[in-house]
């Protein structure tokens, strides 16, 4: 979801780009994130053995 | 300052475009709070940095760092983050959240290598200067940062956007330990335990890593709403239309009423967190279990690292279903089902209901990481979001009070059955049902928050600017 235009008084010095995209944006994130919820995860199934 | 001279970091540099996608702000928000999360794994090095003279964990030498002496690095990062939280949170509203995920990142990168020097030249007060006051105030501040943007990024549903980033706080931890293990493993020939270069690599991974935020963060123009968003304004008394500032927010019954509900949520969680580890071991042994059965170390190891899956997944569970169930009930479900969980542990835990005990302890853990993660958007509800941020700050002192409170109260309940002789669950169950009376403080507290008086309210107009007067 986009936001709408607008009539503030910040916009001359807002930022005009795009800000990249949100897919490449999540990965950044999201792997190193995967990463650790596995290594949890692989630590505690030693729970159940 | 004026306009033309202002810098990329300034709020009115990060006021987004006409092409920004909001759903840009919660991955920069992750960022710092992935990053800063580690800060609940440091008990990983406490053995290592034990061990720096001998090289033996197993046999530390006189002149090694005590366990004592190394939690009190973690104590301090505690109370320096609701600290830094309370003193900075208006600073932020004004300046905006990219120059204070900037500070954040600075501090806390900063603290790492300050602390890597303490390891080197062992001197435990340069740790706790660069760890735990430097880093602590880097916490702080990232903890707050994204906070008030993703709640005005996301009008709609607050919860689902602080759950997002609060939920980071909790991976946070699930990456630094296994970081932290292998980068030690790796430095182990270079230098003592390998953990001076460890925290090196890790203060520029945090500060490279937190960058990001830095540079993705946006703040929406004022008056911006998400398109076909219409406020429904008949959803519940308990959500204001007006704005509160934080010097005004204090004075009310509400804010210390919220303060009560975090704290007496907090405490109970570190009742089960602290003492996971040793209790399934000492509970579910080989000698209340039969001979084979009982819970390895390795075993508790899987437990902890499960209570921190649900804590993590809880963030964003509660926080998103807060949207839909409103704020008050959440609350309501946390300490009404808490009570009854951490009432019923100690039976499970006497029966040997080891599976059934693991089910209780990890919906309690859902519950003690949904509390961190609702309480911003229950302050948005009471206070506005034109200085949410630094209100959120000042609430976070009950964390640090609950981080000291809680494994004080936890030690000295479980030493004092020890000291009676009750050994295996016996030792554990008045930690158990002392935590479920601190819940019942919680649930009266919260039964005790209504609308905030008019009386409070801003009455000038809203704008970035009156963020941060």
């Amino acid at each position: 979801m986009n936001p709408q235009p607008n009539s503030s008084a910040n916009t001359p010095a807002a930022d005009t780009g795009s800000g990249g995209s949100p897919v490449l944006a999540w990965l950044f994130v999201g792997l190193p994130l995967a990463w650790g919820v596995s290594q949890t995860f692989i630590k505690a199934l030693a729970l159940f053995k | 300052m004026a306009e033309n001279s202002s810098s990329f970091l300034d709020r009115s540099h990060t006021v987004a475009g006409p092409g920004y996608n909001r759903w840009l702000v919660p991955p920069a928000a992750l960022a710092i709070h992935l990053a800063i999360g580690q800060a609940y794994a440091f008990s990983v090095f406490k053995k290592p940095m034990g061990a720096l003279i001998s090289g033996n964990v197993d046999k530390p030498d006189a002149l090694d760092w005590t366990p004592g002496q190394l939690a009190v690095v973690f104590s301090i990062a505690i109370v320096l983050l609701g600290l830094s939280a309370a003193v900075f949170g208006k600073w932020l509203e004004r300046v905006g959240p990219r120059k204070a995920m900037l500070a954040s990142a600075l501090c806390f990168g900063g603290g790492f290598l300050i602390a890597s020097l303490g390891v080197h030249l062992h001197s435990i007060w340069l740790v706790y200067f660069g760890y735990g006051f430097v880093g602590g105030i880097g916490l702080g501040i990232g903890y707050i940062s994204p906070v008030s943007t993703l709640i005005k990024w996301f009008p709609d549903r607050p919860g689902v956007a602080t759950g997002m980033a609060i939920m980071g706080f909790g991976g946070g931890a699930m990456i630094g330990s296994p970081l932290a293990v292998a980068l030690m493993a790796h430095f182990k020939t270079s230098a003592p335990m390998g953990v001076a270069p460890t925290f090196i690599t890790m203060g520029l991974i945090y500060l490279v890593f937190m960058m990001f935020g830095v540079f993705t963060i946006r703040v929406p123009a004022d008056g911006w709403k998400p398109a076909g968003y219409v406020p429904n304004a008949q959803h519940s008394t308990l959500i204001t239309t007006s704005n509160v500032d934080a010097d005004n927010a204090i004075k009310t019954p509400q804010f210390w009423m919220l303060w009560v509900v975090l704290l007496c949520n907090v405490t109970a969680g570190i009742g089960v967190l602290e003492t996971a580890s040793p209790l399934i071991q000492e509970t579910f042994s080989d000698a209340s279990m039969g001979a084979g059965r009982g819970v390895t170390a390795a075993a508790a190891a899987g437990f902890v690292g499960l209570l921190s899956l649900f804590n993590l997944l809880g963030r964003f569970f509660w926080s998103s279903a807060s949207d839909k169930l409103g704020r008050k009930p959440t609350y309501m479900i946390y300490f009404g089902l808490g009570i009854l969980l951490y009432a019923l542990a100690p039976t499970l835990m006497a029966k040997g209901s080891l599976t059934l005990f693991v089910v209780v302890a990890c919906v309690i853990l859902t519950m003690y990481g949904g509390g961190f993660a609702t309480i911003p958007a229950y302050l948005r509800d009471l206070f506005g979001t034109m200085q949410v941020g630094a209100i959120h700050g000042r609430l976070l002192t009950a964390w640090s009070t609950a981080g000291i409170l809680g494994p004080l109260l936890v030690n000295y309940l479980h030493d004092q059955q020890k000291a009676k002789g009750l050994t295996g669950a016996a030792a554990y169950q008045t930690v158990f049902y002392t935590m479920a009376g601190l819940l019942v403080v919680g649930f009266i507290a919260n039964l005790l928050v209504t609308a905030v008086n008019e009386r409070y309210a801003f009455k000038g107009t809203v704008t970035t600017a009156s963020a941060g007067h």
